[in-house]
């Protein structure tokens, strides 16, 4: 019998199944797709937002500041690239100016430190490239960049560390209330017990909850659409740029990425479908026009991918965080999710306390994991070092980013353990770069298919039916 | 024992790439005389992408024959192993600097810097992804370039797809369009955004008509459908501005879909160099020794600009190789500096500048079909050189020679136009 199961393998429930793990080893997370991080968390703005955007006295805004001021400790703990970069919500007009007072004001109340009104020579001797038409912004340098699947990776990755169980495929059918806590089935016959659930199923948490017969709200997705440009952009802007919300709706955000890409994105767009990110041509050209008010000389032929994200948005406008009969949701986490994310896990844990449970603090709990990025960090003389002993490391795969069979294998290797294209991708940024794959996938391939035992035809990209080849040649 | 130090740590050209650019650079070199030259390649065999090039129509001009690209890759193997021209496999570059130091990694040496007498850039080039396209829609397993599919067809024996929709005319496109037709796919249709074809005018015939495999010209594919594995391509036909038009708009079922839409030269090791690239090229720029503004650092082949044939690519690289040689050996001989100039009918010429008095041979591709054209080489408006031509095509690599007689003149710039009858 476990104490507990954390449902969905995002940034939120890695978070949470990590922080459980500081006080017990009987923690299982279960996914229903073929590796963590494969929903919202995979794409969104990843952002660490300051906090002077939520209202005051709101989960959202109580946990996004408390959030943002755990981030960097806990990026350097899990090894997780982090960079503060400071953020601007730029303003084209007074009315512009009148709202970034009010955020102003609604930050300082949120207790969001540093923020400053700017006025249109300010911001541009802090942004050279920003946008003509631009006249004030609000500058918080407490804002800040992660990358969200790299965090989640980390978490689910030191809770595996720490003991924790991971089960993937794992699509949750039916929930059973027993005398000692809850009964888990899965859609493939699996079932597992818990004196405890927690349910950080993102897009479908309602049905979850509904389940358990915990309802009583409602999750629905927000698209948003993404653009994400070469490394040669990265560095357009330093801060995160961020349009003044107006009559003309929110405009998107501009920012460089912690691998040094710029991002552009995202629009907000209300949709039934909980799986349907597919991204459209209305929705691209948006982005492409708002990001260029914002910032001026975006090179959009250095475009590398377009992407879309689904945000999870709650019935009741704030994120829907409850705990009852050892059942507890965090439901509704949308923007600003990803910053909050270290808080929601503490917070569910202050939830569980309060509900009455047992959490003594490990005294073997290991905080700390090797960044998955490490190599690239080394010196000249330390790569050497290790190329001597491991010469894999030596044998670039990925060229546009400079990744190795050794990091390569490194990653299948490291739990949460890759078993697709795109998980490979996201662990070690092969095949990320400007051409995309077109030189390295058949390599990853083959490299995923040595370590899994499994034939060339049968590795995916994603899980499921997205398989890469579809058979053999004539003749081979 | 010591790691790297008993190596040798400096050579007198080292040439990066050993595809077809590069051994021809290197053979050129060694029979110019030089003999301390080294190849680095990434890959764990000499011959580049002629490896997967199992077609044939290769070494036409080059040795009057018709070879399949591997053939034609061994016989410049031959010719480097024959030489005992020293190569280093599985190396890859990751740097090089003005003072033509090289740093390179692979699992012998660890990472490792070289000095440089003469560098050749031979890296050649990749083709461009989905995500620089905007195609909208979902993002399944099932779409590849081109080239990537050659790759698992042709190397690994494995099929990508059985039911095929091709984007984009470029050659490599039409090669896989007919191969994969051979592997009992079923390819149908390749769409062209533009309203000619970028391929050659012969791989039109034997890979497309041949096999009756339709050519949709100024259609473009529009979405992409499919969750796990493509499963649709939804394709419209597009205005002038290449708009698509959505009354067009059809959908073909397909399960995968390849995009042959264009290929980028690999320049990352040259704009980390410093190196200025020709923004319609995105190759160096060069003067006629193939020399890039940085003194004493060559570049050929598909890295330079994308060739139609290999055979050119051996015939840049001899220049390239040989220029090497009397720059080591002090004799680069410059004599002239006259800029070469087009018009916008001409995309661009390589090379961009002419540093030397000798008869040079231009290469360069025009913007748009132009059918009984003069192509005009004019100093001032001092006609030089004009001849007719039945047809110049974007498809299609163009050649002009420019004479002594011609470049010697005033020394001012000379412009290459193509003049409508």
């Amino acid at each position: 019998m476990l104490d507990y199961i954390v449902i969905g393998a995002g940034v939120v429930g890695g978070l949470v199944a990590r922080e459980l793990t500081r006080y017990t080893d009987k923690v299982c997370i279960v996914e229903k797709e073929a590796d963590v991080a494969m929903g919202a968390t995979s794409a969104n703005s990843a952002i660490v937002h300051a906090g002077f955007d939520a209202k005051e006295g709101s989960l959202k805004a109580r946990l996004n500041v408390r959030g943002s001021e755990m981030m960097e400790e806990l990026a350097t703990e899990l090894g997780v690239k982090y960079k503060r970069n400071g953020s601007l919500v730029v303003g084209f007009s007074d009315e512009d100016k009148k709202t970034l007072e009010d955020l102003l004001e609604r930050g300082n109340k949120n207790g969001v430190k540093g923020l400053k009104l700017l006025d249109g020579g300010e911001v541009r001797a802090l942004e050279p490239n920003i946008g003509e038409g631009v006249s004030c912004a609000l500058y918080a340098p407490t804002g800040a960049i992660v990358c969200p699947y790299e965090l989640c990776i980390a978490a689910v990755g030191s809770a595996m560390d720490n003991g924790a169980r991971l089960e993937h495929g794992f699509e949750v059918k039916k929930i059973e209330k027993i005398d000692t806590g809850y009964r888990v089935f899965a859609k493939d016959g699996r079932m597992l017990e818990a004196a405890y659930v927690i349910n950080c199923a993102g897009a479908y948490s309602d049905e979850v909850a509904e389940m358990a017969g915990k309802g009583g709200f409602s999750v629905h997705p927000r698209r948003g659409e993404y653009m994400l440009l070469d490394r040669e952009c990265g560095s357009l802007v330093r801060s995160t740029v961020f349009r003044c919300p107006s009559k003309m709706g929110k405009g998107v955000l501009v920012t460089p990425t912690v691998d040094g890409n710029l991002l552009l994105g995202p629009t907000a767009e209300d949709i039934s479908d909980k799986d349907d990110t597919s991204t459209t041509v209305e929705g691209l050209a948006r982005v492409r026009a708002l990001a260029s008010e914002q910032v001026s000389g975006i090179g959009f032929g250095k475009v590398i991918t377009s992407f879309t994200g689904l945000r999870s948005v709650g019935s009741t406008g704030d994120f829907i965080i409850s705990c009852e009969d050892g059942f507890v949701s965090c439901a509704g986490i949308e923007s600003p999710g990803l910053s909050a994310s270290p808080a929601i896990a503490k917070y569910v844990v202050e939830l569980l306390v309060a509900s009455g449970a047992r959490l003594d603090e490990r005294e073997d709990f290991i905080p700390t994991r090797r960044a998955m990025h490490f190599f690239s960090e080394l010196s000249v003389e330390e790569k050497n070092a290790l190329i001597k002993e491991q010469p894999e490391y030596a044998h670039m795969i990925c060229r546009c980013e400079g990744i190795s069979e050794g990091e390569i294998l490194n990653a299948i290797r490291t739990e949460p353990r890759p078993r697709t294209l795109d998980g490979v991708k996201r662990r070690t940024r092969a095949s990320m770069g400007r051409c995309q794959g077109g030189f390295c996938t058949p390599y990853i391939v083959e490299l995923l298919a040595a370590e899994l035992g499994v034939d060339y035809t049968e590795v995916t990209k994603s899980g499921g039916g997205s398989y890469i080849n579809v058979g053999r040649t004539k003749e081979a | 024992m010591a790691y790297l130090s008993d190596e040798k740590i400096s050579f007198g050209i080292v040439i990066v790439g050993g595809g077809p650019a590069g051994m021809a650079a290197a053979v050129a070199a060694y029979d110019a005389g030089e003999r301390d030259i080294l190849i680095l390649e990434r890959d764990n065999a000499l011959g580049g992408i002629l490896r997967q090039c199992i077609h044939n129509g290769f070494g036409l001009h080059r040795f009057g024959e018709e070879l399949t690209g591997p053939e034609y890759a061994y016989k410049y193997e031959r010719m480097v192993e024959e030489r005992g021209i020293a190569y280093m496999l599985d190396t890859m570059v990751i740097g090089i600097d003005k003072e033509r130091n090289l740093t390179a990694v692979n699992r012998d040496r660890g990472i490792f810097t070289i000095k440089c007498g003469a560098i050749i850039l031979a890296m050649g080039c990749r083709e461009r992804p989905r995500g620089a396209l905007n195609i909208a829609g979902t993002r399944p397993a099932g779409i590849y370039t081109a080239g990537t599919a050659q790759k698992y067809v042709n190397m690994k024996g494995y099929m990508p797809g059985r039911e095929v929709v091709i984007l984009g005319s470029g050659d490599i496109g039409l090669i896989m369009a007919r191969r994969m037709t051979l592997e009992g796919a079923s390819v149908k249709a390749v769409c062209e955004l533009m309203p000619y074809s970028g391929g050659l005018a012969r791989n039109i015939e034997q890979c497309l008509n041949d096999f009756d495999i339709p050519l949709y010209l100024s259609t473009t594919v529009v979405e992409i459908h499919g969750k796990e594995r493509v499963e649709a391509v939804t394709v419209a036909e597009v205005d002038e501005r290449r708009r698509p038009k959505l009354e067009t708009a059809r959908t073909i079922p397909c399960d995968t879909l390849l995009l042959s839409c264009g290929l980028i030269p690999e320049n990352e090791l040259t704009k980390d160099a410093g190196i200025p690239l020709d923004a319609i090229t995105n190759g160096a720029v060069v003067n006629g020794d193939r020399e890039t503004d940085v003194e004493g650092i060559f570049a050929c082949g598909n890295v330079l600009h994308v060739h139609d044939l290999v055979d050119y690519v051996s015939e840049e690289a001899v220049i390239a190789g040989t220029s090497a040689v009397r720059y080591i050996r002090g004799e680069s001989g410059r004599d002239a500096d006259i800029a070469l100039k087009t018009d916008g009918r001409v995309r661009y010429t390589v090379p961009q500048r002419i540093t030397s008095l000798k008869d040079t041979v231009v290469y360069f591709r025009v913007a748009d079909v132009y059918k009984d054209a003069y192509l005009v080489v004019k100093r001032g408006e001092e006609v030089l050189y004009k001849r007719k031509k039945q047809k110049l095509a974007p498809g299609e690599m163009e050649t002009v020679k420019l004479t002594e007689e011609m470049l010697k003149g005033d020394g001012g710039e000379l412009r290459l136009s193509i003049e409508m009858a």
